[in-house]
């Protein structure tokens, strides 16, 4: 695995991003499992904090009835910080609770507090569920828990599954609750993974549909890069049940593509967006009228336009002729072009501008040179 | 081009075993997939002979749960993950046989869901991950038909997007390490058939940026981790030529602390044992001389698998 592990949890950070959006943080859910998160600054002053007011457990009245259990770590010497000690003692307690499965309010406190220093511990978290179940605590009281402890770690897997179910043993009532707390973490990562999951989760579960595609065009006025919200764009067409799916969006969404193309033409989403407005019908893309202008458009403005260039190699191999325009935006003489001739042109042109894909390059001209020959 | 220091990258991995600082102490919980993917850099590198076999053993054992599912360390609760985990190091070993497939395979069944997707352990948290994570292990095990591969086959397809990617659930955004998951499952289970090769081949070498580092998704910073995530899967779908394969090899290189050993994300940023794995693991399916080939769906090295499935 990475397998395996990859999956792991797969947190880490990738940071970021991207050429585009420099002032901001992103980190992706990646799959490492380390669940760290990019908010670090956020922690140092949480942890700082826990330090502060920490009193050890041992020290503490209501537990002195119980006997910690530490872990075997062989000869090897524990470094001395104040962090790790009170990590290791709060684990010791908690390895001990576990032992005796003790379902308390006190064993929900502990358990709090070792999320605190660790919420990647999804045995803490398991725990956690058993004893909200035995004391028939106030589910809503747990959500604003998750959200304190969420504004650190947006980007932890355990966080986001037991916000799941919470959520999901609370029923249609957290709806709103639910979409709101995507936004939060949308507000420090608009391309968080587990938000987007979950937030797809609550439109499947509980509805909210009214608003989603509003929701999707502001997140893209913010960042016209993110491929997330293109994603979620959609993901909306093809599963609200007040837009009639993607064949009934498919002109709306080709303007709003134009739209976002004539920002940046290199941009990649709106592009492999357009594509899909059009999978599993490739026939209706070349009666389009819409797509070869948005194709001439961009050539006219920069024919080494790759994506521009993709798509109308794309378009002339499912049967379009193109126009005179559109053969003479590419530079070649008006009369003598078969369609053949412009499809190799382009993927030769392709082959030049983008080295770093040239062979992807050249196997599309040699299935071109295979199909005309067939 | 520079080159890959392999001794230093030994001789961290083997340190590792011994720190106790607070990385180890946070990361505590999924010590089998850290062992995982240390042994199987160290054995990618020609050194697994060099770990204690015995002490891991001992202590992997510790890990299993009467359910038959193994935990990331001891003290803590079963999961599809670690499982996988700990039949990939026992694969590593030649110790399969050590366990009771029977029960390993009925632990890994049971987390079926009805619509054939997997759940990672009793709570029910479903996703792509856990299914590559069943298939692949049960494979392993030579048990695939514990389970309805074909409805498990049919959830993998449904989360395949109009990019040609895949993602955790259907609707997920397509992401390279989904991507892998999907794909490698759909390898092991023979339905490659499933994939649109040529538009996840092209989506896939577009994660390719300047540096010749890959990423997971558009506009995303390039991360070893996805030297192994898009290349195993270029390599699955028999597109891997259509990256370019120099400048990805130079990118991880570059990663490297030659002075301490092991691989980062990014130049000059902190090594640990996940990029590590990555990195080693990605130069071995770039054919890096020196390095042992690896398996791009079990994520093993070649003959670890020849030896299971052949002899």
């Amino acid at each position: 695995m990475p397998s395996s592990e990859s999956d792991a949890s797969m947190e880490q950070e990738e940071e970021e991003k991207g050429k585009h959006n420099e002032d901001e943080e992103d980190s992706d859910a990646h799959m490492d499992p380390k669940e760290e998160d990019d908010e670090e600054d956020d922690d140092e002053e949480e942890q700082e904090e826990l330090q502060i007011k920490w009193v050890p457990l041992s020290k503490r009245p209501e537990w002195a009835d119980i006997q910690p259990v530490s872990q075997d770590d062989g000869p090897y010497p524990v470094v001395p910080i104040l962090y790790t000690a009170q990590f290791r003692e709060t684990m010791d307690y908690f390895r001990a609770i576990l032992a005796l499965d003790e379902r308390s309010p006190r064993a929900l406190l502990l358990t709090e507090e070792a999320i605190r220093l660790n919420a990647g511990n999804y045995t803490v978290w398991h725990f956690r569920k058993l004893v909200l179940q035995a004391l028939s605590y106030d589910l809503w009281e747990e959500l604003k828990f998750i959200e304190r402890i969420a504004k650190a770690n947006y980007k932890n897997y355990q966080i986001w599954h037991h916000r799941r179910w919470t959520a999901e043993n609370i029923g249609p009532a957290a709806m709103t609750t639910e979409l709101q707390f995507t936004e939060e973490a949308f507000l420090k990562d608009a391309k968080n993974y587990h938000a987007w999951s979950h937030r797809q989760w609550v439109l499947r579960t509980y509805g909210g549909w009214e608003e989603e595609l509003a929701f999707c065009d502001k997140l893209l006025h913010q960042d016209i890069y993110n491929n997330s919200a293109w994603n979620q764009r959609y993901f909306v067409i093809k599963n609200s049940p007040f837009l009639g799916g993607v064949g009934a969006m498919r002109e709306h969404e080709l303007n709003y593509c134009r739209d976002a193309i004539a920002v940046d033409s290199a941009n990649e989403s709106p592009w492999r967006y357009l594509k899909g407005l059009y999978k599993g019908d490739d026939e209706a893309l070349p009666r389009s009228t819409t797509v070869p202008a948005i194709v001439l458009i961009e050539l006219q403005k920069n024919k080494d336009c790759i994506y521009a260039l993709d798509l109308l190699l794309e378009l002339l191999c499912l049967g379009y002729e193109p126009s005179q325009e559109l053969i003479g935006a590419l530079g070649l003489q008006l009369d003598s072009c078969s369609a053949f001739q412009i499809a190799t042109f382009v993927c030769t042109h392709l082959k030049e501008i983008d080295t770093m894909r040239m062979l992807y390059w050249d196997w599309r001209l040699n299935a071109l040179s295979n199909a005309s020959t067939s | 081009m520079g080159e890959l220091t392999i001794t230093k990258h030994v001789e961290y991995i083997k340190s590792l075993d011994k720190r106790k600082d607070l990385e180890t102490a946070l990361t505590e919980h999924l010590r089998m997939s850290g062992a995982y993917w240390g042994l199987t850099s160290m054995d990618l590198m020609g050194h697994l002979s060099e770990m204690d076999k015995e002490a891991i053993m001992v202590w992997l054992f510790k890990c299993q749960h009467d359910s038959g599912g193994f935990s990331g360390n001891v003290d803590h609760d079963p999961h599809i993950l670690y499982t996988l985990s700990a039949v990939q190091i026992l694969a590593l070993y030649d110790e399969l046989d050590a366990i009771d497939k029977e029960k390993v395979a009925a632990y890994i069944s049971g987390l079926q869901q009805e619509d054939g997707s997997f759940a990672g352990d009793e709570w029910g948290e479903v996703d792509t991950r856990f299914s590559y994570c069943a298939i692949c292990c049960l494979s392993l095990l030579k048990r695939l038909d514990k389970i309805n591969i074909r409805k498990a086959v049919e959830y993998i397809a449904s989360c395949k997007n109009f990019d040609g990617g895949f993602g955790c659930n259907p609707g997920g955004e397509s992401h390279a390490g989904q991507i892998f998951c999907c794909v490698g499952a759909l390898a092991i289970a023979g339905a490659l058939d499933l994939v649109d090769k040529d538009l996840l081949g092209w989506w896939l070498c577009e994660r390719q940026v300047p540096s010749g580092g890959l990423n997971g998704r558009p506009e995303k910073l390039p991360d070893v981790c996805y030297s192994w995530w898009v290349l195993s899967s270029l390599v699955m779908i028999d597109r891997v030529h259509w990256i370019n394969k120099d400048k990805l090899k130079q990118f991880i290189l570059d990663c490297q602390d030659k002075e301490h050993g092991g691989i980062s994300d990014r130049p000059e940023d902190a090594v640990d044992v996940f990029h590590t794995y990555f990195g080693v693991a990605g130069l071995s399916l770039l054919e890096y001389e020196g390095l042992r080939p690896i398996d791009p769906a079990y994520a093993l090295p070649v003959d670890v698998v020849d030896r299971i499935f052949y002899s």
